[in-house]
C-alpha cells in the first residue's frame, strides 16, 4: 500500500457543499492558501467535502468578513 | 418559421448558452458527490450559478439560491413548503396552473384562500388586497405577470403590503424573469421562483428559489444530498435543504452563461425591445375589425399581445397561422382558468403571439398582417 507524506493542516467541514465551495472562492480570492478535500472519515462519517489549510491559516480564515457557516474546525494529518 | 411563443419557451438561445451546456455535458461531474476535479469543477459551476442568480435577482445569500427543474416545481416547493391547515392565503385570477392546482389541493386540507378578481381587461383592484386580510393570512402567492394578457402585477406595491402586514410574499416570474427588473430584497419579496427557460433564455429543465433569510420552507423532497449521509431528516441548510438528487448541472452550466448574456444586454434593453414588437403589432391588430385583443395596454407589461378572430375557434386561428404563414403562437387555455373565465374566453380560447429578444420588428409586422389577412 502507498503511504503519503504526512503533514499537518487545519480542517474546515461544512454543513452544504455551496458553504465548502464558497469557503474555496473567498480563500482563492484573498490568496489563503488551501484546497478543498474529501472530509476525512477520522473527522466525520458524512460524505461531504472540507476546506484543508495550513494550521497557520485558521485564524485568518475563521476571521474572513464572509466566511459561511462552518461545521466544524479540525487539526489534522493528512 | 416566425415563432411568437416565447411566454411558452425561448426558441433561440444565446450561442454561449448553447456552448456552456455543450461543454458541461463534456466535462461536469456530480455537484457534492466527492472531490474528484469532475466532481468539484461541477460544484464551482453550481455555485457560480448561485452567485449570480443571487445578485441577478437581489437575493441576499446565493446559498438561499436553490435550484428546481422549473417555475411549477419552485412554487409546489414554496406553496406546499409555507402554508398549514389554518392558513389563509391571497392569489388572483391571473395565476398559471403551477399556482393554482397547488392551492386547490391545499384548499382540501383545510387551507383558506382568497382569489383577487381581475376584469374584462384583466386587471385586479388593488385595493380588494386589504379587503382580502384575515386575522389568519399568512401569504400572498401572485404572478409577476399574466401568461395570457402579459399584464403585470405591481409587485413593489403587493411586497409592502405584505412587508407592512407580515405576510410572506411568493412570487411567480416565470413571464417576467430576464426582462424585467425584480430585486427580491426592494421588493420585500419572500421566495422568487423562476424558470430559466422562458424570458432568461437559458436551458429548460432549469429554475429554483430565491429565499429570503428567514424563511424556512420544509422540503417537498428528500433524499441523497452529498453531505450529512447519516442523519435520517434532509438536512436543514439551504440549498441542501430544497436539493435531493443530482442536480441538472449542465442546464444549470446553461443558466449561467444565460445570465452572464442577460447582463451584458441589460434585462431593461430586453424588454425595451421586446416592448417595441409588442406595441407595433398591438397598434396594427387592435384597430382591425373583428379582432377583439385582451388585457391591458395602458400599463407596464409583459410582451404579449393575447386576442380573437371574430368568433374563429383560437386553435384553428392558431393552426392557419402556423399553416399559411408559418407563424408560431399559442391558442387555446394556457393553463389559465380563471383568466380565461375573467375575459369571457373560456370557450373560444384565445390566440397568444409572445415576442422575445431575438424577434424581429419585421416578424412582427408579418405576424400583424397575417392576423389582418385572416380577420378581413
Amino acid at each position: 500500500m502507498r503511504v503519503r507524506e504526512k503533514k499537518e493542516y487545519v480542517i474546515f467541514t461544512f454543513h452544504t457543499t455551496a458553504a465548502a465551495m464558497a469557503t474555496e472562492k473567498l480563500c482563492q480570492e484573498r490568496n489563503i492558501p488551501g484546497r478543498l478535500i474529501p472530509a476525512p472519515r477520522s473527522i466525520t462519517a458524512d460524505c461531504g467535502i472540507a476546506w484543508a489549510a495550513p494550521p497557520e491559516e485558521r485564524e485568518r480564515i475563521e476571521k474572513e468578513p464572509g466566511l459561511p457557516e462552518i461545521a466544524g474546525v479540525y487539526l489534522r494529518e493528512l | 418559421m416566425i415563432y411568437l411563443d416565447n411566454a411558452a419557451t425561448s426558441l433561440r438561445r444565446p450561442e454561449s448558452v448553447v456552448r456552456a451546456v455543450s461543454g458541461a455535458l463534456c466535462s461536469l461531474g456530480n455537484v457534492g458527490r466527492g472531490a474528484s476535479e469532475s466532481a468539484l469543477s461541477a460544484a464551482r459551476v453550481v455555485y457560480a450559478a448561485r452567485e449570480k442568480l443571487c445578485a441577478f435577482f437581489g437575493g441576499a445569500d446565493p446559498s438561499r439560491v436553490c435550484f428546481t427543474q422549473n417555475s411549477t416545481e419552485a412554487l409546489n416547493i414554496a406553496i406546499f413548503g409555507l402554508l398549514r391547515p389554518g392558513d389563509h392565503v391571497i392569489s388572483t385570477d391571473l395565476e398559471h396552473n403551477s399556482v393554482l392546482r397547488p392551492l386547490y389541493r391545499l384548499e382540501k386540507e383545510g387551507v383558506e384562500t382568497t382569489f383577487l378578481r381581475a376584469d374584462t381587461r384583466g386587471c385586479i383592484d388593488y385595493a380588494d388586497l386589504p379587503r382580502a386580510l384575515r386575522p389568519n393570512t399568512r401569504a400572498i402567492v401572485c404572478t409577476h405577470a399574466s401568461n395570457l394578457t402579459g399584464n403585470a402585477l405591481d409587485v413593489s406595491r403587493i411586497g409592502a403590503f405584505a412587508r407592512e402586514h407580515g405576510l410572506l410574499f411568493i412570487l411567480d416570474a416565470s413571464q417576467t424573469a430576464g426582462s424585467f427588473a425584480v430585486d427580491a430584497q426592494r421588493d420585500g419579496i419572500s421566495v422568487l421562483c423562476f424558470t430559466g427557460h422562458k424570458g432568461m433564455m437559458g436551458p429548460q429543465g432549469t429554475g429554483g428559489l430565491v429565499v429570503a433569510p428567514g424563511v424556512d420552507i420544509r422540503p417537498l423532497k428528500t433524499g441523497g444530498t452529498g453531505v450529512q449521509s447519516y442523519r435520517r431528516e434532509q438536512p436543514e441548510e439551504y440549498p441542501t435543504r430544497l436539493e435531493s438528487g443530482t442536480l441538472n448541472g449542465h442546464g444549470i452550466a446553461g443558466l449561467s452563461a444565460a445570465v452572464d448574456f442577460l447582463r451584458e444586454i441589460t434585462p431593461a434593453a430586453i424588454h425595451a425591445h421586446e416592448t417595441a414588437l409588442m406595441s407595433a403589432f398591438y397598434n396594427k391588430v387592435s384597430v382591425l375589425p373583428g379582432v377583439t385583443v385582451y388585457g391591458d395596454f395602458a400599463h407596464e407589461r409583459a410582451p404579449i399581445v393575447t386576442l380573437n378572430i371574430g368568433d374563429m375557434d383560437s386553435g384553428e386561428a392558431a393552426e392557419i397561422l402556423s399553416d399559411e404563414y408559418g407563424i408560431a403562437v399559442r391558442s387555446g387555455a394556457h393553463c389559465a382558468p380563471r383568466m380565461h373565465e375573467a375575459l369571457g374566453t373560456v370557450a373560444q380560447g384565445a390566440v397568444r403571439f409572445s415576442f422575445g429578444w431575438f424577434n424581429t420588428m419585421e416578424e412582427a409586422e408579418t405576424a400583424a398582417d397575417a392576423v389582418r389577412d385572416i380577420a378581413l
